[in-house]
């Protein structure tokens, strides 16, 4: 079984309000460091590996519905994952 | 006229609209469950507003793949009217009936409140029964209905009379040119955040909405009922 690590966050070239507030948060906060806060979301998917490749399979899902293209980009990571 | 409400899980401007049509257009209207694979014998789709697999994931993205869809899709492509209101318009976005995306209201609060609109273009099924540039009073109640598109998609929107609605006085949401409503380049797909079926009777505050809706008749009528 596969454990795959999905990122979606909104475009550089789309505002992120949500992020924006919680900058402003932390600079209030004194986090004067912080540059950029960009709010998105994760999720994890559990795969039975078949003949497809997993990446194609992965890419595919995140294309059709787990991200809107328009103004989301999404990344993944796959992992063993781990059974109790 | 014989109209179907698309109802999905989480749907709750379905009777709104199902009361517009029936008792102040006073044309039929029939509710259509999400499961449904066939929308023969319906003249025009109306996609209500509401929270479908509660805005889920995005709002519209599931309901996106309901069987439904494919017969929306179809309808589409045949021609037929096609109005979708809120998370109607979200859903006719996340089919791709219609271009760009929702983001959330730029202030993040959910607006709740009539708006004023401006037509910018009477030149479709929708909107002919309005002036061009006509003021409209529509009510509003949204937290994603911040339009987005990129810069080509947006000209060409310009470019062939797309934008059927823009929000006049004020934007609500932070909408990209402060559109309200779009079509698709045919005509026949329209989708827009404001609620028409919420202004159907000057007992509701404005009256403006039924318009839109006895331009789809006129339309239909036009095109499909010989007069002797």
């Amino acid at each position: 079984m596969m454990k795959v690590k999905i990122h979606v966050t909104l475009r550089e070239s789309v505002l992120d309000p949500q992020g924006t507030a919680v900058k402003s948060s932390l600079h209030a906060l004194n986090y004067h460091e912080v540059q950029d806060v960009r709010i998105g979301k994760y999720l994890e998917v559990l795969i039975e590996p078949t003949e497809r490749p997993i990446d194609d399979v992965v890419k595919e899902m995140c294309e059709k519905l787990l991200a809107n293209t328009v103004i989301e980009d999404y990344e993944y990571e796959v992992e063993e994952a781990v059974t109790t | 006229m014989k109209f179907a409400v698309i109802v999905f899980p989480g749907s709750n401007c379905d009777i709104d609209m199902y009361h517009a049509i029936k008792d102040e257009l006073g044309e039929e209207a029939e509710f259509v469950w999400h499961d449904t694979e066939n929308l023969d014998g319906f003249d025009g789709i109306l996609l209500p507003g509401g929270f479908s697999y509660g805005d889920y994931l995005r709002s519209g993205s599931i309901a996106r793949f309901s069987s439904v869809m494919k017969e929306v899709v179809k309808a589409a492509e045949a021609g037929k009217p096609v109005l979708g209101v809120c998370n109607g318009f979200q859903i006719l976005l996340e089919a791709g009936l219609l271009p760009g995306a929702m983001l959330r209201n730029k202030k993040l609060k959910f607006m709740c409140r009539t708006v004023g609109l401006r037509v910018e273009n009477n030149d479709t099924m929708f909107t002919k029964n309005y002036e061009e540039g006509q003021m409209i009073q529509i009510p509003i109640a949204h937290g994603e209905g911040n339009y987005y598109c990129d810069d080509k998609t947006y000209n060409q929107l310009k470019d062939n009379g797309q934008i059927a609605f823009t929000y006049a006085l004020e934007n609500p949401n932070g909408s990209l040119g402060d559109i309200a409503g779009i079509t698709n380049s045919k005509g026949n797909v329209l989708g827009m955040m404001p609620h028409p079926e919420r202004a159907v009777d000057s007992l509701l505050g404005s009256a403006d909405g039924l318009k839109l809706f006895q331009s789809i008749v006129k339309h239909w009528r036009d095109s499909n009922v010989i007069t002797a």
